[in-house]
């Protein structure tokens, strides 16, 4: 079973997530700030992270450089956030993100790029 | 013998050396080694002389303290400095004043009269006391070589030191202090000279002073120990308490006067100046000087006393005759030539300004006036000028010389230095309230300085001349023709003063008396009155000067330039005129000339000849009409008018100034308000993307999962109401935010119980605290006072900080307390919670719409978007103050007051 965590400090948001990444078939982990994604990184090597960037304590870049740097191309990770400026998409696709996608979200288009990453 | 010779060796290198230093300095005038603030303190020093090096001592040791006020008069006077130098420093610039004769005279009008009146007193005041220099040079020396001499008539010219001395002094002061025609012109070799012999006497004092205080004794308090053993030793070290402190008194007055007028010290201060702002500094350097040269004048004095307790030894020579006694030839040696340095400097600038006054104030006037000269040509008076005044050099220190040679033997250094203090205190109504006040008349001055120094002379010369014997002793002991009042030492009876003080109090009471009265009864002529208005207000006229003497009459600009050019030669006469002419936009080609040509030509002349001769050499070349007083007053009325104008465009540029200024600031402060308000769109925005992105979720996953179980479904739809709500509640803030920054918004305040409010408020929230299981506790004061406010609002306000603490309370035994409380000028509400806290750095920046912090990136906490700014504007509506106070995990409090003030 491919494992997914989902990153962000809105209950309601985190709740549509793991709706639908259970649904396709996922073990779901959640992290609700920066630092909980890390130490979850730290024990488990998820497949894919959805990651938020304005959270509490550590930001979005910050998980998603710790990623790559301790877990390389294994875990894809995908930005989710309602940051949608040029420059906050470049900067996430520097700290290493495979993918980049701005809320509101489709949730099609989502799931569509979670599979093409896992597969 | 050899020791003699190798001494006359010695003072003439040391004179040598004076002689290259100011014949470097005259080459280098330019340099900012002779042109600076120090050398201008250093100059002011010309005020210690021998009297200071030597004769300190010998006051100290003879009279006590007294000789300190001769030291503390001038530092005294050293703050007034800067209102009073500098205002006659100012005078004497603008119109080319160069010795306190000439301020006078000008000052009163350019009569030649009073001009010669004050030199003549100079000149008996101050003759005496360079020949006590002289004095002090030959005991000096004769003290050095162990022979005491302290008059000796037989003692031939040729065989004595001082008199070559003299002679040496005689060319240096001719080389250095009148060459130049233009006595406005600097003597900067003779000040740089006079600097370096100041800092020479200072450094031969203090090397030893040390040597008697820590190397013949051990240190301050073993002289004052020793010599307490002394007979008379208290009454040297205190102040006497029947009359000491009014003595003192008149003394310390004495020399602030003499610090300002001596004509050395005016010569020094006034005419050598070359920048105001060098007052500045020596202001204080020339009071540190003071206090310096003082520190070893008391254990030097007391020592002496100690050391030469049976022996006969004139304390006036102690500081010479202690390293003699003790056979330290190097330091006798370097004391006498400190003694040397200091005579020297008095002897060559009090020359100097005694001759300029003399040449210019009295031979000048006479040549002018005796019809032989004026019939011949004026083209040789430049050189009759400047012969003149090395004839008087020659004059006044043979003079000086003989004085000392016949008359003053008899005595002590002291009295002669007060005495000749006091001669020129007579020139302190004159000049020092004819700077501030108009009224004073030529008359007035005149009188009174006559009156003062009838006085002065009886007081204090005829004294002299009794303990010279040239009078007899009875008028001292039962006064003239036996009349007890009129007793020389107590005139008038006044018994309680010193016979210094008694001479200077009633010379300076009469002089005032008869310069009031004097100048109350007389009536000024136009040209005084008119000299008076500028020398009162100087600081006002200095720019416009030559507009600001009125004159009226015919005059041709080829005479005057003529005339000028005697004396300053043709290419600097041109060249002057040039400059002037252009500067004040006048025709060149006119042969008439302006009014203000003839002042500033009359201005040129002053510095060369003196402002009375100045002004009666143009009036040969002019013919003058007679002019209304009402004129003088509406042409001076005239150039204020200019210097208004002037001072009317400064201030409108200032204006335009602040107003730049202003309109800076407000397009900052737009800029600052234009980027708060993108930050907040893109704010705003951003917060209403969170709710909308749940609701599109949900509702795709609701229609792409039509298969969901019923619970699911119905949970995701409450999801999808919530946060419509929370999108609804967020537009609802902005557009509140909108309304009160726009001032749309209308509160009515009406009394209002706060009470009350906090009651109502409790009840909307309490179930809602009761489900996460936090307790609420009320602390309400009984008997709050009503303040002014709007219920809705503050209600508002209320709930807003209710909620936040139930969200920020602690997860487990959460509790909040609310209490109200009353100050005497408002009431305040606080809402305590017990949770994690806010950290310092945020806790002002919570109440900014979304502030984002620092880091645009990490989240700050929730709820805090735009609830508590609202709270702030409606407390600000209400004049009052919200603030909060946490600290890590001790929960936080906040806080609003409303002022009871607004109730009304």
């Amino acid at each position: 079973m491919k494992k997914v965590l989902i990153v962000d400090d809105e209950p309601n948001i985190i709740m549509s997530l793991e709706f639908l990444m259970k649904k396709s078939g996922f073990e779901v982990f959640i992290a609700r700030d920066g630092s909980e994604a890390i130490s979850i990184v730290d024990n488990e090597t998820p497949h894919v992270v959805v990651l938020d960037i304005m959270m509490p304590k550590v930001d979005g870049y910050e998980v998603c450089k710790y990623i790559k740097k301790q877990k390389g191309l294994s875990t894809k990770v995908i930005f989710l956030s309602a940051k949608g400026k040029e420059s906050d998409i470049q900067k996430g696709y520097d700290s290493g993100a495979d993918f980049y996608m701005t809320k509101p979200f489709s949730t099609k288009n989502l799931m569509q790029k979670v599979d093409e990453l896992t597969n | 013998m050899e020791f003699k010779w190798l001494v006359i060796l010695f003072s003439f290198l040391y004179l040598g050396l004076l002689f290259a230093i100011a014949y470097w300095a005259e080459q280098n005038r330019h340099s900012r080694w002779v042109n600076n603030t120090y050398i201008y303190a250093l100059s002011l020093a010309v005020y210690c002389t021998a009297w200071t090096y030597y004769g300190s001592v010998g006051r100290a040791a003879n009279e006590g303290l007294d000789f300190l006020t001769t030291y503390i008069g001038p530092i005294l006077m050293a703050p007034l400095m800067w209102v009073i130098l500098r205002k006659i420093i100012r005078i004497c610039k603008v119109q080319r004043i160069t010795t306190i004769a000439d301020f006078i005279s000008t000052r009163y009008g350019k009569e030649p009269f009073l001009g010669g009146l004050v030199t003549i007193v100079c000149v008996i005041g101050v003759l005496p006391y360079i020949s006590i220099q002289i004095k002090a040079i030959s005991v000096s020396f004769s003290t050095l070589m162990g022979t005491v001499i302290y008059h000796n008539d037989e003692f031939s010219f040729f065989n004595d030191t001082a008199f070559y001395i003299t002679l040496f002094l005689v060319v240096f002061t001719i080389l250095f202090g009148a060459r130049k025609v233009d006595a406005n012109q600097k003597n900067t070799g003779l000040i740089a000279a006079i600097a370096f012999e100041s800092v020479f006497k200072l450094i031969a004092f203090l090397v030893t002073g040390a040597y008697v205080t820590f190397y013949i004794f051990n240190g301050f308090s073993d002289v004052f120990t020793q010599a307490s053993a002394l007979p008379g030793y208290a009454e040297l070290v205190t102040i006497n308490k029947e009359n000491g402190y009014s003595n003192w008194m008149w003394l310390n007055l004495l020399s602030m006067i003499a610090i300002l007028l001596l004509p050395r010290q005016f010569h020094v201060s006034v005419k050598e100046n070359c920048k105001e702002g060098h007052l500045k500094k020596a202001m204080w350097l020339f009071p540190l000087y003071l206090l310096l040269i003082n520190i070893f004048v008391i254990p030097v004095a007391l020592g002496g006393n100690l050391l030469f307790q049976d022996k006969m030894i004139d304390p006036d020579t102690y500081l010479l005759a202690i390293p003699v006694s003790n056979h330290n030839a190097l330091l006798a040696m370097l004391t006498y030539l400190g003694g040397l340095s200091a005579a020297t400097s008095m002897i060559i600038v009090s020359a100097t300004a005694l001759a300029v006054m003399l040449s210019n104030s009295v031979f000048m006037p006479v040549i002018l006036r005796s019809k032989r000269l004026s019939a011949t040509s004026t083209d040789n008076l430049s050189m009759i000028l400047v012969r003149s005044r090395q004839t008087m050099i020659v004059l006044v220190l043979l003079f000086s010389y003989l004085y000392f040679k016949y008359i003053s033997g008899q005595f002590s250094l002291v009295s002669i230095g007060l005495i000749s203090f006091a001669a020129v205190a007579q020139f302190a109504p004159a000049a020092l309230l004819g700077i501030y006040w108009k009224g004073a008349t030529r008359r007035g001055a005149v009188a009174g300085i006559i009156a003062g120094f009838v006085i002065w002379f009886y007081t204090l010369t005829v004294p002299a001349m009794v303990s010279s014997n040239i009078l007899g002793q009875s008028i001292l002991t039962e006064g003239p023709f036996g009349i007890s009042l009129l007793k020389p030492q107590q005139f008038l009876g006044l018994t309680s003063l010193s016979y210094i003080n008694n001479g200077f109090f009633w010379s300076l009471f009469f002089n005032l008396v008869t310069f009031f009265v004097a100048s109350f009864f007389s009536v000024r002529s136009t040209r005084e009155t008119n000299q008076a208005e500028v020398f009162v207000d100087i600081f006002k006229y200095s720019t416009v000067y030559e507009s600001s003497i009125v004159w009226k009459g015919t005059a041709y600009v080829e005479d005057i330039k003529s005339l000028i050019s005697a004396f300053l030669g043709k290419e600097r006469t041109e060249k002057a005129f040039g400059r002037f002419i252009a500067d004040n936009n006048l025709d060149t080609q006119s042969a008439e000339a302006d009014f203000r040509v003839v002042n500033y030509a009359e201005k040129l002349l002053s510095g060369a000849v003196g402002s009375a001769s100045a002004h009666a050499l143009i009036a040969t070349v002019v013919k003058e009409d007679h002019i209304d007083l009402s004129d003088v007053f509406n042409i001076l009325q005239e150039s204020r008018q200019v210097i208004s104008d002037n001072k009317e465009l400064k201030q409108k540029s200032k204006e335009l100034k602040i107003a730049s200024k202003k309109l800076r600031k407000a397009n900052e402060e737009l800029k600052r308000l234009d980027k708060l308000k993108d930050e907040f769109i893109s704010t705003v925005t951003h917060e209403m993307r969170t709710p909308v992105t749940s609701i599109r979720a949900f509702s795709e996953i609701l229609s792409d999962n039509p298969a969901l179980g019923l619970e699911e479904r119905l949970n995701f739809l409450e999801t999808i109401t919530s946060e419509t709500k929370r999108m609804e509640r967020l537009i609802n803030q902005v557009l509140d935010i909108e309304k009160m920054e726009s001032g749309k918004l209308k509160m009515d305040l009406l009394p209002v119980q706060l009470n009350d409010i906090v009651n109502d408020a409790v009840n909307t929230v309490r179930q809602i605290a009761r489900d996460k299981g936090i307790k609420i506790s009320l602390n309400l004061l009984p008997g709050l006072p009503l303040v002014k406010g709007n219920k809705d609002r503050l209600m508002q306000v209320v709930i807003n900080l209710i909620s936040n603490a139930i969200k920020f309370c602690a997860i487990e035994q959460g509790v909040i307390e609310i209490s109200t409380n009353s100050g005497h000028d408002a009431v305040k509400l606080t809402v305590q919670d017990n949770g994690h806290g806010i950290p310092a750095e945020s806790q002002e920046l919570i109440f900014e719409a979304f502030y984002q912090g620092r880091d645009q990136n990490l989240k700050k906490s929730e709820g805090s978007g735009l609830g508590l700014t609202i709270c702030k504007k409606i407390i600000e509506r209400h004049r009052g103050k919200i603030w909060v106070e946490s600290s890590k995990n001790k929960g936080s409090i906040f806080t609003f007051s409303i002022p009871l003030g607004n109730l009304q």
